[in-house]
């Protein structure tokens, strides 16, 4: 039990390690524009790609038609400029439908 | 408080609020899983103290409780949390000055509250957004698993609600303005195919990292620059 606690500690250090390593060097280094402008290229292509991995992948398994039909249908609605609202509801409903009709 | 309400406006605060809403809901049902796995009922609601990142604690509850060793499982939750250095980098002053208000911005860096600050155009609202969306998940987030883990099993399975296409369409849908430029289309593509081919063979967490690739190819071109003449 204390190993556990131990660990949940250690993870949550080490995460806030992560998270903190960037607002705190910022200060310390003068970035050009051009360096600015690829780090938020970076959180860009970096959330991108947590999408399409989470919307494909549970793991390394292919996660099923349902999830990635949703996400598609919410990003269709994005780019057609579709309230936030309506495109995250319409993934949760469309992933949701498919599986109550047995689409895995 | 108030001010962060004024700034953001009612359409970005319904926003927030159906994200807030939602994360409640995958927060209760980490409580739930990760008591019916096995584990204590403190167990949940400490990671989601001190992690507060839901993949990474999904990722170590289940670790843990098939009976993994609890040093792989802290390393495969830093893997998955490696990608907020980057984050900590993209977001430059969001978090405010004074070092109380910074070490508390850090800890609510997640996914959601970068995408939504990520997405706004001017500094305040930059700012509100990204406080708004951290401030309300980590209550909400918090407030679900402690249901779910005292409550135990309300809702397990929260891919019946849609729930895991909800999320990544709340990104989604936060990232997609930024794809308007040619440059980040084509870093966000290459990264995006690099991390898909990638993630069957990897560990969870390296192959999104493994999309930061596709920034270096946008940076390949360079900005149009004289060659200085060297000795004349």
């Amino acid at each position: 039990m204390t190993t556990l606690v131990f660990a949940a500690i250690v993870l949550g250090v080490g995460t806030f390690a992560f998270r903190f390593a960037g607002p705190v060097l910022r200060d310390r280094v003068e970035l050009s524009p051009r360096v600015e402008q690829l780090m938020a290229v970076s959180a860009v292509v970096l959330l991108a790609a947590l999408v399409v991995t989470s919307a494909v992948l549970d793991g390394q398994e292919f996660a099923g038609f349902a999830r990635p039909a949703g996400v598609v249908v919410g990003g269709v609605l994005a780019w057609r400029r579709a309230p936030f609202v309506v495109v995250v509801l319409a993934a949760a409903i469309t992933a949701a439908g498919l599986r109550l009709i047995g689409v895995p | 408080m108030r001010s962060i309400w004024r700034t953001l406006g009612p359409e970005l605060v319904r926003d927030v609020a159906l994200v807030w809403a939602a994360g409640g809901i995958v927060g209760v049902s980490f409580g739930a899983i990760a008591v019916g796995s096995g584990l204590p009922v403190w167990m949940p609601m400490l990671l989601s103290v001190v992690v507060f990142a839901g993949a990474a604690q999904f990722m170590f509850v289940g670790l843990v409780a098939s009976g993994g060793n609890p040093v792989a499982a802290v390393i495969a939750g830093l893997l998955v949390n490696a990608r907020h250095l980057p984050f900590g980098f993209a977001l430059g002053d969001v978090l405010g000055q004074g070092w109380l208000r910074r070490i508390a911005g850090t800890h609510l860096m997640i996914d959601e509250s970068v995408a939504f600050a990520l997405a706004q155009h001017d500094a305040d609202k930059r700012r509100a957004a990204y406080w708004a969306c951290g401030l309300g998940l980590f209550v909400s987030w918090n407030l679900g698993v402690v249901i779910g883990a005292v409550g135990g099993t309300v809702i397990t399975d929260t891919d019946a609600l849609g729930l895991d296409a909800a999320f990544p369409a709340v990104l989604l849908a936060l990232v997609l303005p930024s794809l308007r430029d040619p440059a980040v289309r084509r870093a966000v593509l290459l990264g995006v195919v690099v991390a898909v081919a990638t993630a069957p063979f990897l560990p969870a967490g390296l192959p999104v990292l493994l999309a930061l690739v596709g920034v270096l190819a946008g940076a390949g071109r360079k900005p149009e620059r004289r060659q200085q003449e060297v000795a004349s």
